[in-house]
C-alpha cells in the first residue's frame, strides 16, 4: 500500500442553496474550514487535487483555474479528479496515490459542486455520447431506478417489501440530518408522506432522491511523520478500492453491482477485512437513492443477496443498530456532488476520531466510505481507522 | 434578513459534429431497413447490441456482423414522470432494457403502445420478464429513434 496515510482535518460548508455566495467564495469556506480544523496553513500544503461532478454543472469547464486562488493552489503542483458521482472519492484516493508515493507530505483535496446554479439533470445526461445512451438516462433517477428493478427482480423481493425498507431508510436519514449541522434537507417525515410523495421515476418517488445542493468539502490528508507531528486524533486510511463497468448500462450485471463488489473487496484486503458488518463500525455509503442503498449493502458484504430489505426493517443499519449506515443523513440529504464522495470520507474521519458530534456512533473506530458515479458505472471505497 | 445579491443568466450552447464511425454508421444505417445489427466476439462469442469495433472484454476486433432479433425480453424498466432535457419524448414515459433474443447483452430503449399515462395501467401492462417486439417509424433517419419503442407481444 505504500506509505501509511492518514486524514488529519475536514471542513465543510453548510449545503444548501448557496446564492449568497459566488462559486469561487464558496470553495475558500471550505477550504477555510479545514484550515481552521486542522491549524494549517496554505505554507504547510504540497499540492492541491480537487473536481466537480462533470464542470459543465456550473458552466465553468476549467474549475481549477477558476478556482486557483480559492484552492490556493499557485505555486504549487495541482491535479484535477473526475469521475461524476464518485468524483469526491476519486479526489481523496488521489490524495492518497500521492502522499503513499513519497512524492508528497501533505495535500489539500477539495471537492466542491453549486448544482443550484445550472440544469443539473441536463448537465447529467451530458455524460453519455448523443448516440444511443443520452435519450435513455433520463437524469439519474432513471438508471438508478431501472438497477434497482433489476436487483429486485434478480432476488424475487415483493415491490411491497423494498418500498416498505426504502422508506425506512428515507425516514431514518431524514431524521439523522437534523443531528448534521451541515446537512442540507431538514424536515421530519413520515413513512406514510414517503410511500405517497410524487413519483418522479417509479418507484424512486420524491423522498428516495437526493437534492440539488452547493457545497463544498476540504479534507487534508498526511504522511505518518506529518500526521503524528501534528499531535491530534487522526483517521488512517486503511485501504481503497476503486473499480469501473463497461461503458454501456446493459453490458455489466447491475443487481450483482461488480464494481461495487470488487472495489469493497480491494479495500477489504488492504484493511484486512474478514466480516464488514462485524467489524465495520460505521459506514458511510453513497446513497442519492433509497432503493439503491439497500443493494449497496449487499455488495459491501453487509447483507447477503436479497436480504438487505429484511435486514434494514430489522433496524440492522439504523443509528442503534448493528452497522449504522449514513449517521450523517447521507447523500439523500444533502448532494453537492463533486463534494459527496468526499463528504464520505470526511464524515468517515469525523466517526473514528470521535468528533462525529450529535451523530456520533460511540465507539466507532473502523468505517468505510464509499461513493459511486457514472451512468451506473463507477464505484470507489475508502476504509479508515482510529489505529494505523 | 437574507441579502438577496445580483446573478447573471448565461448560456452555454455550443455547436457539435460528431463522427458515428464506421460501426455504427453501419448499425444506424440498419435502422433504415429495420434492421437491428450485433457484432459477434470471436473469442468470447457473445452478439453485443448496439454492433461495436470490438469487444469491451476481449479487446479484438469484432468484425462478424449479425442480424439480431427484433424481439426479446423486457430485463428492467422504469417509470420517468418528470421532465429531463434532452429527452426522447414527453414524459411520462416507459424505458426498458431488452435482452433481445439471441444476444448477450441489455439494449435500452423506450417501451409503449399503450396509455401511460396512469402508473397503475402501465404496472399492467410492462413486466419485467415480458417478451417485447420493435416498433418502427414510417419515416427513418438512421437514428436511434427510428425505433419508436418496443410493445409487448400479447
Ligand atoms: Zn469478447
Amino acid at each position: 500500500m505504500g506509505r501509511a496515510v492518514a486524514v488529519v482535518g475536514v471542513g465543510q460548508t453548510r449545503h444548501g442553496r448557496r446564492m449568497d455566495v459566488s462559486y469561487p467564495e464558496l470553495v475558500r469556506e471550505g477550504v477555510m474550514a479545514v484550515f481552521e480544523d486542522t491549524g494549517l496553513t496554505p505554507d504547510d500544503i504540497d499540492g492541491v487535487v480537487s473536481g466537480t461532478m462533470p464542470s459543465m454543472m456550473e458552466g465553468v469547464a476549467l474549475t481549477h483555474f477558476y478556482f486557483a486562488d480559492a484552492i490556493q493552489a499557485v505555486g504549487k503542483p495541482v491535479l484535477k479528479t473526475e469521475t461524476c458521482g464518485s468524483t469526491g472519492m476519486s479526489i481523496a484516493h488521489t490524495a492518497y496515490y500521492w502522499i503513499a508515493s513519497g512524492m508528497a507530505d501533505v495535500i489539500l483535496a477539495v471537492g466542491h459542486e453549486k448544482m443550484n446554479e445550472g440544469d443539473s439533470q441536463a448537465t447529467m445526461t451530458t455524460v453519455a455520447e448523443p448516440f444511443y445512451q443520452r435519450p435513455f438516462i433520463s437524469g439519474a433517477p432513471g438508471v438508478f431506478s431501472m438497477q434497482s428493478a433489476i436487483w429486485k427482480d434478480r432476488f424475487g423481493l415483493s415491490d411491497e417489501k423494498v418500498r416498505e425498507a426504502a422508506a425506512y431508510i428515507s425516514k431514518t436519514h431524514h431524521d439523522s440530518a437534523f443531528d448534521n449541522p451541515y446537512a442540507h434537507i431538514k424536515i421530519r417525515t413520515t413513512i406514510e408522506q414517503i410511500v405517497n410523495a410524487r413519483i418522479i421515476t417509479y418507484p424512486v418517488r420524491l423522498l428516495d432522491v437526493c437534492p440539488n445542493s452547493d457545497g463544498v468539502c476540504a479534507v487534508i490528508f498526511a504522511s505518518e511523520e506529518k500526521a503524528r507531528k501534528m499531535g491530534r486524533k487522526v483517521a488512517w486510511v486503511k485501504g481503497i478500492g476503486y473499480r469501473g463497468d463497461e461503458y454501456f448500462f446493459g453490458d455489466s450485471d447491475k443487481a450483482e453491482w461488480v464494481s461495487a463488489i470488487e472495489a469493497a473487496k480491494q479495500a477489504y484486503a488492504q484493511a484486512g477485512i474478514k466480516n464488514p458488518r462485524k467489524e465495520l463500525d460505521v459506514a458511510e455509503v453513497y446513497n442519492p437513492f433509497t432503493f439503491q442503498e439497500m443493494m449497496l449493502y449487499e455488495c459491501f458484504g453487509f447483507a447477503a443477496p436479497g436480504e438487505a430489505p429484511d435486514l434494514v426493517l430489522k433496524g440492522t443499519f439504523a443509528r442503534q443498530g448493528e452497522l449504522p449506515c449514513d449517521p450523517s443523513g447521507g447523500v439523500l440529504c444533502t448532494n453537492p456532488i463533486g463534494a459527496s464522495g468526499l463528504i464520505r470520507v470526511a464524515e468517515a474521519a469525523l466517526q473514528v476520531t470521535g468528533k462525529g458530534g450529535a451523530h456520533q456512533v460511540p465507539g466507532a473506530r473502523l468505517a468505510l466510505a464509499h461513493a459511486m458515479g457514472g451512468v451506473a458505472q463507477f464505484n470507489g471505497v475508502m476504509i479508515l481507522g482510529s489505529e494505523l | 434578513m437574507v441579502k438577496e445579491y445580483k446573478t447573471i443568466k448565461t448560456q452555454v450552447a455550443l455547436p457539435y459534429e460528431i463522427a458515428y464511425g464506421a460501426t455504427w454508421t453501419r448499425f444506424f444505417e440498419g435502422f433504415k431497413e429495420r434492421k437491428i445489427y450485433g457484432t459477434k466476439c470471436p473469442q468470447c462469442a457473445r452478439i453485443l447490441v448496439p454492433a461495436r469495433a470490438f469487444c469491451p472484454r476481449c479487446f479484438v476486433d469484432t468484425e462478424d456482423w449479425v442480424e439480431v432479433s427484433q424481439e426479446g425480453s423486457l430485463v428492467s424498466w422504469n417509470y420517468v414522470n418528470y421532465r429531463y432535457f434532452g429527452m426522447p419524448t414527453e414524459p411520462p414515459y416507459v424505458g426498458g432494457l431488452i435482452r433481445l433474443d439471441g444476444t448477450d447483452v441489455g439494449f435500452l430503449h423506450l417501451i409503449g403502445g399503450f396509455g401511460l399515462s396512469d402508473l397503475e395501467e402501465v404496472k399492467k401492462n410492462v413486466k419485467s420478464g415480458m417478451k417485447v417486439r420493435a416498433v418502427w417509424s414510417d419515416e427513418r433517419q438512421g437514428n436511434i429513434m427510428d425505433i419508436r419503442y418496443f410493445e409487448p407481444i400479447k
